[in-house]
């Protein structure tokens, strides 16, 4: 009954799982715990800024908000490249793939890249995550929350790169097709989620 | 020292009334123990293997889980209502049934690794040029509500009286209202009830409750040697066990 | 299209069993660096178990002291002298056994037997699959444990000792070492338990899609055996639970070690932000070191009495209705944290509420027992003592979620005995009956049943003359955590409790000796285990002991629920799964699933 060559068999369809397969299944649970963990570290910077709502600085005082706005747009369009990549390998288009995942790595990159710099420059004025930290406007915990969450987002963001790289490997060694596509799609809801978890942060940590 | 199997005789009205929700609660709980565990032992001699015997075939009983559902549902909820008002006129100080309003008002710091009280002085307010401090001994008169306030100078530690069934963490950062009172007189322990580093063994204290007028003798010789009964707080306690090290980390 | 003809992208086939039973893998795929889930669960009990005597042996330190104290140790010269000078425990030591002896066990010892042993034992097995969805990740969520674990042990010996902060790590003790005394400790607890962590997460997202896509046909979420429901909820939990812990762990580790201020209050932290982050997970994490047993004890309980489990359905709601409520109610460990009061009655009400689908399980257990016809197994023996021992943990229980007698309760003995009647008494004798159960399926020999009856005797007894009296001792107003109770006139006279309750402990330690010693001899001496020693009637039961890599040769097809027995009208008094309905052929089992006379057609849409 199987009778198709050297694709695997479907194994979902006899069985009682739901329609999506193994590996897409399991990323989405894993983000569903990621979800909790970037939870905890926002859920405490809601209630320590509640607490001690003077030690934050107005928006823009002490961040660098242009420069970052532009970051978060290149992560949002390096979301919409990550779409593309997925969408050509759906079509066996591997040349597409190639070329979108090489583009969302790109401008993952640089969207670490430019966090970096902006850490860089933030230390140099005295924003730090440190109890005694002397920037001009904003107390400890201020830095403390602030770099913490950023911080474990451009890890993720990091992560993401580097697991994008590998699956760009992948690609160029011809390993995708419109029958095998799974891995691209499941770093694909890696990418997007962590897309997501920046846009809130920005929204909370650079515009609030 | 009286020790019993039991709790010991609570000192304060409001003891006396958790100790009646300990009371109700042992009955219930008491008695769905003896019924749930006899009716196991019946079951496992009842229903033991024999020859020629065969389990029934069911699977299960929709109204057997229905009344097991309902019956301690409806039991759970009324120890939570019963419980609730003598909790809130414990912790809620400030509220109807709270602390009296003559209540005394103290202030007790934690530290580690003993306790700092302040007391008002003759005018009866804190923060006053008649206050005083005394270390490791709180005292009050019989029959009169105190109503501490409680802080900590360095981690979490948890005022602890046994006998008048009252326990507050004190918390760094946080001043939180404890109030209590006596209907006898008499010393009783007070202890440190939350980890609090390497001599939290040893974070002793008492309490002494004075008959009336007593206690304003007292409070006018502060001060005094008898004041500092209990050591000071860099060595042990009044006994002292092997094992004891520096206190310095 | 044909229905045939559209298959799953990038899903890899299941490797099933190959008939001539030829493994051609080398010892170290094999045994050591394997993803075979029957393996990775064998390897998860030699660990575990190791870690349970670790944790075992720092309690019976903790009750030297507390039975003789400040009197030497036995052997205690061995410790050196920042620990026990001339075998004495010291203060600081004492705390960092008190801290230890619970991280060992609910992290190393408990969670890893009940969801890393038997959740890969039991799941591909009991739904039908060859292996776990990801047995890759499966393998690195077993090897990831042991630097976890060996940084925990390491903490002992770096100077400042191991924390002694509590398991429950309280900031700002946890968080200044000028506070508590304890430097590199302190980070190294946080750095394993945040490794460990990542373990549990690759663990729960393999259970969760295994089960939830790999169940064999016929194989509804209704026909599944209960300790897969357990771990299936469980998995959820851990899922949700374990990165809000990681959160913490890194906020407690950033203000000890880059001086941030998350919870010191002289820069603005919260100290209480800790505890509901710590709680907010440790709620779960306790129905996580339950849920599992839970299911283990109905398997046992059903096979056992020879009768259905009663009210499947409402075990599997009890379940679900537990894992729900848990995420409610952590303020109940909070009630004298400080946290407003009106909070706590809320706390009070939703605690109270999860007492019921505790006590629905209770009564489904004796209803099964009940006109059964019940078989003394060893197994079963463990089984009915977790429930008639769970029934006065989660009694006790009642006590304490009453805020007003919390108020006397909390950090006392009283607390004490109830988390050990429902970690000890509950958990760790249904492990008990789980490995008395599934040793001989797992390690093809028997575990020898007149040493387990002993085993289980002594354990039983001395058990109870361990933690009973400790309800005594909280009520008495015996605080937890304590070096030395002699301090305080109070506790003077509650000294012979604690002394008895010592030689218990040590007696009960020894015990346990009986369960090992028995472990060892049956891997090598043991009778030689059927496929189906206890005539049960789920999956694992069908294939030899111990069943090949690839567990079935082809899919399996199942027929019915996993607690059919004494069907009527049937002479055998089981029925299992696997077992084809009268008068009809026995499936042909093709590798693609599609069965001969199957009675539902595939009519799924095809994958895309």
């Amino acid at each position: 009954m199987s009778a198709h060559g050297a694709v695997p068999v479907s194994v979902t369809r006899p069985m009682e799982g739901m329609k999506v397969y193994n590996q897409k299944l399991g990323m989405w649970v894993f983000l569903l715990s990621e979800v909790m963990f970037f939870s905890s570290l926002i859920g405490a910077y809601i209630i320590l800024r509640f607490a001690n709502p003077q030690q934050w600085a107005e928006p823009g005082e002490v961040l660098a908000v242009p420069l970052t706005a532009f970051n978060t747009f290149m992560l949002i369009c390096s979301s919409v490249t990550m779409v593309k990549a997925f969408a050509a390998i759906e079509h066996g288009d591997q040349a597409g793939l190639k070329k979108w995942l090489l583009a969302t790595i790109l401008l993952g990159a640089a969207f670490v890249g430019i966090q970096v710099y902006e850490y860089i420059q933030l230390a140099g004025h005295g924003f730090v995550p440190m109890r005694d930290s002397y920037a001009a406007e904003g107390g400890p915990l201020y830095g403390a929350t602030f770099y913490t969450m950023t911080g474990f987002h451009g890890a993720h963001v990091s992560i993401g790169v580097l697991c994008l790289s590998f699956t760009a490997v992948q690609a160029f060694r011809g390993r995708y097709s419109e029958m095998n596509y799974g891995g691209v799609e499941i770093m694909g809801l890696y990418w997007h989620f962590v897309d997501l978890v920046w846009i809130i942060l920005f929204t909370i940590v650079y515009l609030i | 020292m009286r020790w019993d199997w039991i709790m010991p005789e609570p000192v304060s009205n409001l003891g006396a009334e958790i100790d009646s929700i300990y009371y109700l609660i042992l009955i219930i709980t008491g008695i769905i123990f003896v019924g749930v565990e006899v009716a196991l032992v019946w079951f496992l001699i009842r229903y033991r293997r024999r020859d020629g015997r065969r389990a029934e075939y069911s699977h299960g009983n929709k109204t057997a889980e229905v009344v097991w559902t309902v019956i301690p549902f409806v039991l759970v909820l009324f120890i939570a209502y019963t419980s609730n008002d003598v909790w809130l006129k414990a912790k809620l100080a400030d509220r109807e049934g709270g602390a009296p309003a003559d209540a005394i008002p103290m202030r007790v710091m934690a530290k580690q690794f003993e306790w700092n009280v302040t007391y008002p002085g003759p005018d009866g307010r804190l923060d006053t040029e008649d206050d005083f401090a005394v270390r490791n001994q709180l005292h009050m008169p019989v029959d009169r509500a105190v109503r501490v306030e409680l802080g900590s100078d360095d981690v979490i530690h948890s005022f602890f009286l046994p006998d008048f069934r009252v326990k507050q963490d004190a918390v760094p950062g946080m001043m939180i209202p404890v109030w209590f009172e006596a209907n006898r007189t008499g010393e009783y322990d007070w202890a440190c009830a939350e980890l609090c580093g390497l001599g939290h063994y040893r974070m002793r204290a008492s309490v002494t409750v004075h008959e009336a007028g007593e206690f304003e003798q007292w409070q006018a010789s502060h001060g005094t040697p008898a004041a500092a009964r209990i050591a000071p707080a860099d060595t042990t306690g009044a006994q002292q066990t092997t094992g004891e090290s520096e206190e310095s980390a | 299209m044909s229905t045939t003809q559209l298959v799953a992208p990038n899903v890899s086939a299941q490797h099933w069993a190959d008939p001539s039973h030829r493994d051609e893998r080398p010892f170290i795929r094999k045994y050591v660096f394997s993803t075979d889930h029957k393996v990775i669960g064998c390897q998860f009990m030699f660990l575990s178990l190791f870690f349970l005597l670790v944790g075992g042996l720092l309690a019976m330190m903790m009750r030297w002291q507390l039975g003789y104290p400040g009197q030497p140790m036995p052997w205690g010269g061995v410790l050196p002298e920042t620990m026990a000078p001339g075998g004495i425990l010291l203060p600081e030591f004492y705390n960092s056994l008190v801290t230890m002896h619970g991280t060992f066990m609910i992290f190393f010892a408990i969670m890893p037997l009940l969801v890393g042993m038997f959740g890969n034992w039991l799941i591909p097995l009991h739904v039908g699959a060859s292996d776990m969805a990801f047995p890759r990740l499966n393998m690195m969520s077993f090897w990831i444990t042991i630097p976890a674990g060996l940084i925990m042990v390491s903490s002992f010996f770096v100077a400042g000792g191991a924390s002694g902060s509590g398991w429950t790590g309280y900031a700002p003790l946890s968080a200044v070492p000028e506070y508590s005394g304890v430097y590199m400790g302190q980070k190294l607890w946080c750095i394993s338990l945040v490794v460990l962590g990542f373990g549990s997460l690759m663990g729960a997202v393999n259970y969760i899609t295994t089960i939830v896509n790999m169940r064999a046909p016929g194989m509804s979420w209704f026909r599944l055996p209960l300790p897969i429901w357990a771990l299936f909820i469980t998995s959820i939990l851990v899922l949700l639970a374990m990165p809000v812990l990681a959160g913490a762990l890194i906020m407690l580790l950033f203000d000890q070690l880059i001086g941030t201020s998350f919870f010191l209050p002289e820069s603005g932290g919260q100290p209480l932000m800790w505890q509901h982050l710590f709680w907010y997970f440790g709620h779960p994490e306790v129905y996580i070191l339950i849920l599992p047993a839970m299911g283990i004890a109905s398997e046992v309980i059903s096979n056992g009495s020879r009768k259905p489990i009663f009210g499947y359905p409402a075990m599997v709601g009890a379940i679900v209705a537990i894992a729900f409520l848990g995420w409610v109610v952590w303020g109940h460990h909070m009630f004298m944290s400080g946290m407003n009061p009106l909070l706590g009655s809320s706390f009070m009400v939703s605690t109270m509420v999860i007492a019921v689908p505790s006590a629905i399980k209770v009564f489904n257990w004796l209803g099964t027992m009940w006109r059964g016809n019940i078989h003394f197994h060893v197994p079963m023996l463990n089984a009915v003592a977790f429930v008639a021992m769970f029934v006065i943990g989660g009694l006790s229980g009642v006590f304490m979620a009453s805020t007003p007698v919390d108020i006397f309760i909390h950090d006392t003995y009283f607390i004490v005995a109830h988390l050990h009647y429902v970690l000890f008494g509950g958990s760790l004798f249904a492990i008990f009956a789980g490995i008395y159960y599934w040793f001989p399926k797992f390690y093809g020999r028997m575990l020898n049943p007149t040493l387990g009856k002993i085993h289980f005797a002594l354990t039983f007894v001395f058990y109870n003359l361990v933690f009973f009296p400790m309800h005594n001792l909280g009520l008495a107003g015996h605080m937890r955590r304590i070096y030395d109770p002699n301090q305080y006139g109070f506790l003077e006279p509650l000294q012979p409790v604690n002394t008895f309750i010592s030689v218990s402990a040590f007696l009960l330690g020894a015990a346990q000796l009986i369960f090992l010693f028995n472990i060892v001899w049956s891997l090598w001496r043991g009778q030689r285990a059927p496929a189906n020693p206890w005539n049960a009637n789920s999956l694992e039961w069908s294939l030899p002991s111990p069943p090949p890599h690839g567990n079935f040769t082809a899919m399996p097809r199942v027929y019915r629920g996993p607690y059919e027995y004494s069907v009527t009208g049937r002479e055998a008094d089981f029925w299992p799964q696997w077992d084809p309905p009268d008068g009809r052929p026995a499936p042909d089992h093709s590798p693609d699933g599609v069965l001969i006379g199957d009675e539902k057609p595939a009519s799924r849409e095809p994958h895309r």
